[in-house]
């Protein structure tokens, strides 16, 4: 791979051991990938704080300074870590104070948690804490070259606002924000964002966030790695529609960048999303019988109706769906025994607060929790057996994670299910 | 006398080890996908579901799901329990950067679909960009 002199600089320690090992990473990494050169970046979302077995102990072997040289550097040396080099931000990580006494979750892991944040807030890295920091001021523009984590971030991003990313992990993340580098590999080149797969949707018009979420999973499971353009009758999507078909996508298959002629920045057109070159695929039907495939498949985990825990805002929800939440709640309450959370970034949560929606939804028995999820955070409401919920990646994720039965459902459903405590689900 | 036959290709992590392989025919997920306490493949769909990876040499087509890929197969190799090579037959940013973590010989590219060729039990000698296999 070949490297400019300031990169032989970094690599050879001119700015520190710590620069140096993450450009190590960075060489090895692409190496991997047979990159040709890196590329230049400032906007790194990545994971530092989250904590984990691995981390506690590394932490109590050597400070933060210790697990970030082995976790976000992939480095066995002692190392002092430097101040950011380029604007970094934290995903979503584990649960914190707002949730104790809510979620069963061990408690030091929130202290060690709020230790993190403060040592990584002095290292310069913006504690954003959420899957969506495109929703709380992280916006890349187009053609900005990033290095995120997050599939349902990357997608977003790539696709959405035309930024550039590969789905990045939380060594190259940790290298980047040392560095300001990265494999200038896959998304990042212009002949690598164009369409690969066709799908048509005929037969029905997709307009519901629920199905935005199944046609994004069918979507994922047609391209794979590769890039679906989505043509048919689709109704104009909004942020929430396109968070949960590209979370979707990225989840039943591992969908990075996506075009949706006319809607997409970078595919003004069909042709222009399969790059000009006249070689439009044949497409993949997705029609009312792909439509029910898919609705069974993230239902058949499903057998019991008795539902004691609703688990809204994955990705983390937007102000528009919590306060649909609670337009829904008003007035009524949960049954009792059944817990219904709705996950979001902090900030948006202070936004429901000053908005009247929290204190709705809290009468009604529910919960606006910031931070985190069920899944990151292997935590439900003790003694969870059947969950409901509206995400088509939540549905396919948490019964691996927590060994739980799913259902998966439209908003109004889910809300149902948290007053009645029953699942009457069923596809319109 | 057993068969033999030698796979080409590139090299994505540097070196040689030898042993029994794993094979998925279905794309591998990380976060969500395995258990690195136990080493086991957890993602209840999977044909390999409740299989331990651990000691193997791990032949998948590719990597799927979150970005957690890579940090999650860190993890197996700061606890013990990570597989001792992978042959991948799509190579990706999370596939390529999991590798380079878990520190492992892995190759990818090969003159034909390793998932094809390699069944679970054969013996494989990986040796940088070529896979040696000797069928069970």
């Amino acid at each position: 791979m070949f490297l400019t002199e300031d990169e032989k600089r970094m690599r050879d320690g001119s700015e520190g051991d710590a620069v140096a090992a993450a450009m190590d990473l960075l060489i090895r990494y692409g190496f991997a990938l047979e990159a040709d050169r890196l590329c230049d970046i400032r906007n790194v979302a990545g994971t530092m704080t989250q904590p984990s077995p691995v981390k506690a102990r590394l932490v109590a072997e050597g400070g933060w300074d210790k697990a970030f040289a082995v976790i976000n550097l992939d480095s066995d040396l002692d190392l002092s870590i430097p101040s950011m080099r380029v604007p970094t931000c934290q995903l979503q990580q584990g649960f914190g104070p707002d949730s104790v006494d809510i979620v069963p979750y061990p408690p030091e892991n929130v202290a060690l948690q709020e230790d993190a944040e403060s040592f990584y807030g002095r290292h310069g890295v913006n504690i954003l804490a959420t899957c969506t920091p495109y929703q709380v001021g992280n916006l890349p523009l187009r053609g900005e070259h990033c290095a995120w984590m997050e599939s349902s971030a990357v997608i977003y991003a790539n696709s959405v606002l035309g930024a550039r990313t590969n789905c990045e992990g939380t060594a190259s993340t940790g290298a980047a924000s040392l560095t300001g580098k990265v494999p200038c590999w896959g998304n990042h080149l212009d002949a690598n964002r164009h369409g690969t797969h066709l799908v048509d949707v005929r037969g029905l018009k997709v307009e519901s966030f629920q199905d935005w979420g199944m046609l994004g999973y069918f979507a994922g499971g047609v391209a794979g790695e590769d890039h679906p353009v989505i043509i048919g009758d689709l109704a104009r999507p909004d942020l929430t529609e396109l968070k949960h078909f590209g979370a979707a996508a990225a989840t039943s298959g591992g969908v990075e960048l996506y075009h949706i002629p006319g809607i997409t920045p970078e595919a003004p057109t069909v042709e222009a999303a399969f790059n000009g070159a006249g070689r439009v695929p044949e497409a993949v039907v997705y029609g009312p019988a792909e439509r029910r495939a898919m609705y069974e498949t993230l239902n058949e985990i499903g057998s019991s109706d008795d539902v004691d825990f609703v688990l809204l805002g994955c990705p983390h929800a937007s102000v528009d769906q919590i306060r649909r939440t609670a337009e829904l709640l008003d007035g009524r309450r949960l049954s009792s025994g059944t817990e219904l959370w709705i996950m979001a970034p902090r900030s948006l949560k202070v936004v429901a607060d000053r908005s009247g929606y929290t204190a709705v939804i809290e009468r009604a028995g529910g919960r606006v929790l910031a931070d985190s999820c069920p899944a990151m955070s292997r935590a439900a409401p003790r003694g969870t057996k059947v969950f409901a919920t509206d995400s088509a990646k939540q549905a396919h994720y948490l019964p691996a994670i927590l060994g739980i039965e799913a259902w998966f459902g439209t908003l109004d459903e889910c809300v149902d299910a948290a007053v009645t405590g029953r699942w009457n689900g069923a596809l319109s | 006398m057993s068969e033999r036959r030698i796979l080409h290709g590139r090299t994505v992590v540097p070196g040689a080890v030898e042993g029994e392989a794993l094979v998925s025919h279905e794309p591998i997920s990380g976060w969500g996908g395995i258990d690195p306490a136990r080493g086991v493949i957890i993602e209840r769909r999977h044909e390999l579901y409740e299989v331990c990876f651990t000691g193997k040499i791990l032949v998948f087509p590719s990597a799927k799901g979150s970005s957690g890929w890579s940090g999650f197969f860190q993890t197996t190799r700061l606890s013990g329990t990570a597989p001792i090579g992978m042959v991948i037959g799509r190579i990706s940013a999370k596939s390529a950067l999991g590798a380079v973590v878990t520190r492992v010989p892995a190759v990818t590219d090969l003159d034909a679909d390793p998932c094809e060729v390699i069944a679970t039990g054969d013996w494989l000698l990986l040796d940088n960009s070529t896979v040696e296999v000797t069928k069970r």
